[in-house]
């Protein structure tokens, strides 16, 4: 089940994205926007029931929830754009689902300062979803700042899995 | 459904144990530098009269604590040209040889089921050899220093139980009387202990300045950060994570009872008492930026101190009251500020290094001491507030969250050390280092209370 296969199976209207595209300062997130705005829409398979494609949806949606950020930066960079999309796909063809977006920092800095880099992080993909057109009610954020690294390590690779928003249904 | 409601209802209870359970130390301290520059001092073992003897060595507790002070080095027994119970026996000219600046002497006597009277002297070495104090004939016809040589004496009686607590108030005595300076030895710290494995895995816990008598005051599931003590010591405010959002909450270090302060949407963050006690410095984004806030306890009214779209956040006290530090990343990085909290004028603090963040006001208000960045590496500084020159203390790894003694001799902060977060300190000079080790788990958030 990869995301394609859920954008393929949901009802949405898509030129949205291109607002998106237009509210983003980056040129390759133009790009990636419009590779998903040509998927075509189809129809849902008639045989899987609601609950089923719900589930279905929502577990490939969490193969991909997470998006990663520069150093002490909150800006979203163009390669995730496509997950971002098809996260704001789901969520205007299911407005009673919501979503609460978690900003996490690596450990450097001081933990009260990346509390509030955190919940900057997660406020960049709380206002990118909602210019893809996703209702402000779906959308919440939390910050946990340097509290919840994935790595406990201290490398720099660790540092740039622990720079994160994470989508959480 | 209604089975599936009680099992919530059940969770969450479970979800948080507020505790308030002596554990065992998981503090120790290792000292990594600095003590050769510190002054001699002998530390006489107290000799014990009696049949049981206690378990805790008040003699071998001040000599740490002095240790521990970086100002003081105890000498070994074995430097002592003799070991004199109190001041009579005392040979001045002997001990004027080795160099060591003051003894202390005494003795502990069982005088009861479980009571000991506590006797001890505290004589400098360099006035009873005739150096400042008037010389005079004892009752043998020799000359000898006169009684202005014994700088402090004491006696008390106390239950065996008390010996760690009056070991400390001995250290308080005889540091104040050798350096001018009020001893911070008698204080304690609040940190949070995080044990990845366990189920409730972060633990507020709180201890005495060496790391004994540890206490936990909570356990959650979720975060808990920035302990902070009220000025009067009995009461701590901590963020906590546990409703899966951030709020502050008040909890009573004694009866370990504990209220919600705030809960506002968006972050809850970084309280700190005012001076008086009467009101809380927090960091709250509930208007969309993160913005420095005063809230009057009691009403609960909110004064908004900034407004500003960067990130503002890390408020601290000025000793007058009157201003309030913070750290503003509205220059590009984060460097500290500080605002007037009556008339809300900002001004920029700290230009030195890529970033500075956590400022703290010393105690009397003439240095600011920080995280420094410099070159990538974070690490704990002090600027002078006077001459605004800076000097990074540490040289440890991942510095962050000082904390000052009550007496500004000592900085508290968490740090790398392997791979692991642990807590080091670092005197006010930058001379003494320590490490905090634990046994078990990573340590951080340390804030040292006020004077108790």
């Amino acid at each position: 089940m990869n995301l394609n296969k859920v954008l393929k199976g949901l009802l949405v209207a898509v030129p949205v994205l291109t607002l998106a595209a237009c509210s983003s300062n980056n040129d390759t997130d133009a790009g990636a926007s419009n590779e998903v705005a040509n998927q075509p829409v189809q129809a849902v398979d008639q045989g899987m029931s609601d609950a089923e494609q719900l589930r279905q949806q929502l577990e490939a949606l969490r193969q991909q929830n997470t998006i990663y950020f520069d150093f002490d930066k909150s800006t979203i960079r163009s390669e995730f754009a496509s997950v971002l999309d098809a996260h704001a796909a789901f969520l205007r063809a299911r407005t009673t689902i919501s979503v609460t977006v978690e900003g996490h920092t690596d450990a450097r800095g001081t933990p009260e300062y990346n509390i509030a880099l955190g919940e900057r992080r997660a406020q960049s993909v709380q206002s990118y979803l909602a210019n893809l057109g996703v209702a402000a009610g779906q959308l919440s954020v939390v910050s946990y700042g340097e509290e919840k690294p994935v790595d406990a390590g201290n490398t720099e690779d660790a540092f740039a899995k622990n720079r994160r928003a994470v989508l959480v249904y | 459904m209604t089975m599936i409601l009680k099992w919530i209802g059940k969770t969450a209870i479970f979800a948080l144990a507020v505790v308030a359970l002596q554990a065992k130390a998981s503090l120790e301290i290792v000292i990594t530098e600095g003590v050769d520059s510190a002054r001699p001092i002998a530390i006489v073992p107290f000799t014990f009269v009696g049949q049981n003897q206690p378990t805790q060595n008040i003699s071998q507790i001040v000599a740490a604590d002095l240790m521990r002070s970086g100002k003081f080095n105890p000498v070994n027994v074995m430097r002592m040209p003799q070991q004199p119970q109190n001041s009579s026996q005392f040979n001045a000219a002997a001990w004027a040889k080795t160099g060591i600046e003051a003894v202390v002497m005494g003795t502990v006597k069982e005088v009861g089921l479980d009571r000991y009277t506590i006797n001890y002297e505290l004589v400098d070495v360099v006035k009873a050899n005739g150096g400042v104090g008037q010389p005079m004939m004892n009752s043998a016809g020799r000359m000898v220093a006169g009684a202005n040589h014994i700088l402090h004496s004491s006696e008390i009686t106390i239950a065996g139980k008390l010996f760690r607590q009056y070991a400390h108030r001995v250290s308080d005595v005889i540091y104040e009387k050798l350096t001018g300076e009020r001893g911070a030895f008698s204080t304690k710290i609040a940190y949070v202990l995080v044990r990845d494995k366990q189920e409730y895995r972060y633990q507020l816990v709180v201890a005495d300045y060496d790391g004994e008598n540890e206490q936990v005051l909570l356990r959650s599931k979720e975060p808990l950060m920035s302990p902070t003590w009220s000025p009067d010591g009995t009461k701590l405010a901590y963020v906590t994570f546990e409703r899966k959002q951030s709020q502050i909450y008040i909890q009573d270090v004694y009866t370990a009872r504990r209220s919600i302060l705030t809960s506002f949407k968006g972050i809850n963050s970084a309280p700190v008492w005012s001076p008086d006690g009467r009101k809380m410095a927090m960091t709250l984004s509930k208007d969309g930026n993160t913005e420095i806030y005063v809230m009057d306890i009691a009403s609960k009214s909110l004064n908004k101190l900034t407004n500003h779209r960067a990130i503002d956040t890390e408020p601290n006290w000025a000793p007058d009251s009157q201003t309030v530090l913070f750290t503003s990343e509205r220059g590009g990085n984060p460097q500290l500020y500080t605002v007037d909290i009556n008339t809300k004028a900002t001004t920029r603090v700290t230009f030195d290094g890529e970033q500075n963040l956590a400022g703290k006001f010393t105690p009397n208000g003439q240095a600011i001491v920080m995280v420094n960045r410099t070159n990538g590496q974070y690490n704990i500084a002090r600027m002078d507030r006077t001459t605004r020159q800076m000097q990074v203390l540490t040289r440890t790894y991942l510095d962050e969250s000082p904390s000052i003694a009550p007496n500004g001799s000592m900085i508290i902060y968490s740090t790398l050390h392997g791979s692991s977060q642990v807590l080091a300190l670092v005197s006010m000079d930058g001379r003494f280092k320590a490490r905090l080790p634990a046994v078990n788990g990573r340590v951080k958030s340390p804030a040292w209370s006020p004077f108790l």
